[in-house]
């Protein structure tokens, strides 16, 4: 067992690792060629369109695009804050709805009752209704201490929204972890909270990394609703500049800011979720 | 002796530091039913994984009629289609029934017609006495009963060469010998296969040959009545006197 110091791979296995190497070249090669050509076609497809003058100098000014970007990106920050916070508060409703709706208890019925009708009545609303409820009537009603910005009253409309369907995934996850696990946790005494909270949810959480991460990257592009409140966040930002200079410019560079916050947060738990899984499938068979 | 069916020569497989498998030289002609045996990590699942290219060998060479299936301009698929192999934990498709999970295979890998595949894999659970349980899915049987499923799931394609895996590592006492009578009755109908097994008094009944792997190298091997009985090497009658 202990020698893999003296171990050298024979001709054979060299030659066979020769022709892996060849048959991975040869695949990275079919690769770019197709992704390249797939690629000029649709661009040279564009270029090469009737209007396309007219659109490069509505949507690619590079002039527009140098006097915008700084601001764009300065109002871009709201997006950004709004994001992280409510993400904060969407986690931690969704989990307290999805774990209401799978109790079990006789006491708790209201509790799955309010869950319930929760999820489907706020699903049920468009994002960008709530946004406006929320913001214009919370205010409206002028109740004594709290606050009347409209960007906090936006962020909980989101939260409201996004919490219903985050509770769904989590839900998903909660009923994928066998029942067995349940068995065994309860074989060992354990009560039905701590199971939850140290057996299922755990579990549950690794298997919905990717849906709730699309539901992460929904709710950044999502924060530009708040724009319709009159809030100056970068798509209002790129919507007054289009009015006032007839030039579109800046909402692609919006586009490209939200692309540049979100890709990296998809190879991020890409990553972490490999990790994971390499770390507890080990040799699983 | 003519070619065998397998032959395997300098076999070698390493997870990262950990050298699994060493130097493996094994021959199964067809007909002849190979036991494994050997302690837990000893190597007898890796060795059975290799020989269906679910791993990746290292070094040497594994060779199915003449032809080496270790080259990677072999296509694995067609490799696999010509074994059957049964895993310890059955593996069945929880998600389809019985009949399905033995139809599943032969329809859409082998190209066989419903009706057709159907009307084998009927065959085979009535005769390995699933008869009534064709239609249910696989967690509503016993585990006797799953593990045959399994079995014959493997055998729905008629595989040159069956593989199994400490199939009845899983199962009760009680239900290890309906298992075991069905594969003693595939060996007598000469079944080529190579079994992993912790079943010593099976292997003393059914193997044409017995194998004992120790760290990853073939320490001993001939018939039965030899190495079980009367072995050789010294660890191979300290693993003896363990598990008898």
């Amino acid at each position: 067992m202990s020698d893999t110091q003296v171990w050298t791979p024979s001709e054979h296995e060299l030659a066979r690792r020769s022709v892996r190497r060849r048959q991975r070249v040869r695949s990275t090669v079919i690769a770019t060629v197709m992704t390249v050509a797939v690629l000029g076609l649709v661009v040279a497809g564009l270029l090469s369109s009737p209007g396309w003058p007219r659109v490069k100098e509505y949507f690619f000014s590079p002039e527009a695009a140098r006097e915008s970007w700084r601001a764009v990106l300065e109002a871009m920050w709201l997006n950004v804050r709004l994001f992280v916070l409510c993400e904060i508060g969407i986690l931690a409703l969704g989990l307290l709805i999805a774990v209401a709706r799978t109790t079990r208890s006789a006491w708790l019925a209201p509790v799955r009752v309010v869950a319930v009708v929760y999820t489907d009545v706020v699903r049920g609303i468009p994002t960008i209704l709530l946004i406006t409820m929320f913001g214009f009537g919370i205010p409206a009603l002028q109740l004594q201490g709290l606050t009347n910005d409209r960007v906090v009253w936006a962020g909980v409309a989101l939260v409201v929204s996004y919490s219903a369907y985050v509770s769904e995934v989590f839900r998903s996850g909660i009923e994928s972890v066998h029942p067995s696990q349940v068995a065994s946790a309860r074989a060992l005494g354990l009560s039905e909270g701590r199971i939850l909270r140290h057996v299922v949810v755990p579990q549950a959480v690794r298997r919905i990394v990717p849906p709730l991460l699309n539901d992460f990257v929904s709710l950044q592009k999502d924060t530009a609703l708040v724009s319709v409140l009159g809030v100056l966040d970068g798509v209002f930002w790129a919507t007054n500049y289009a009015n006032y200079n007839f030039n579109y410019t800046p909402m692609v560079v919006v586009a490209i800011y939200f692309i540049v916050l979100t890709v990296p947060l998809a190879r991020l738990t890409d990553h972490l979720q490999k990790r994971v899984v390499e770390r507890e499938r080990a040799g699983a068979r | 002796m003519s070619e065998p069916l397998l032959r395997v020569r300098g076999l070698r497989k390493a997870y990262g530091e950990r050298v699994v498998l060493d130097g493996v030289d094994l021959d199964v002609a067809t007909g002849e039913v190979v036991c494994l045996i050997g302690a837990s990590g000893s190597g007898k699942s890796t060795l059975l994984r290799c020989l269906n290219l679910l791993d990746q060998v290292d070094d040497g060479t594994i060779e199915l009629e003449g032809r080496e299936i270790t080259d990677p301009k072999v296509d694995p698929r067609s490799v696999r289609r010509r074994m059957g192999m049964v895993f310890q934990a059955y593996n069945l498709f929880p998600h389809l029934t019985v009949l399905q999970n033995c139809t599943l295979a032969p329809r859409r890998a082998h190209r066989v017609g419903r009706r057709e595949a159907e009307a084998r894999a009927r065959e085979l659970l009535t005769r390995f006495g699933l008869g009534e349980h064709v239609d249910a899915h696989p967690d509503r049987l016993s585990g006797g009963q799953q593990q045959r499923a399994a079995v014959v799931r493997a055998l729905c394609t008629r595989p040159t060469l069956l593989l199994l895996d400490e199939v009845t590592a899983a199962l009760d006492p009680e239900l290890v010998g309906e298992v075991l009578g069905i594969l003693r009755e595939l060996a007598a109908q000469g079944t080529t296969m190579v079994l992993a097994t912790h079943e010593i008094s099976f292997a003393r009944d059914v193997a044409s040959t017995v194998v004992f792997l120790d760290d990853g190298r073939v320490c001993e091997q001939g018939p039965p009545a030899q190495v079980l009985v009367d072995p050789v090497q010294e660890r191979t009658r300290a693993f003896l006197k363990r598990v008898l």
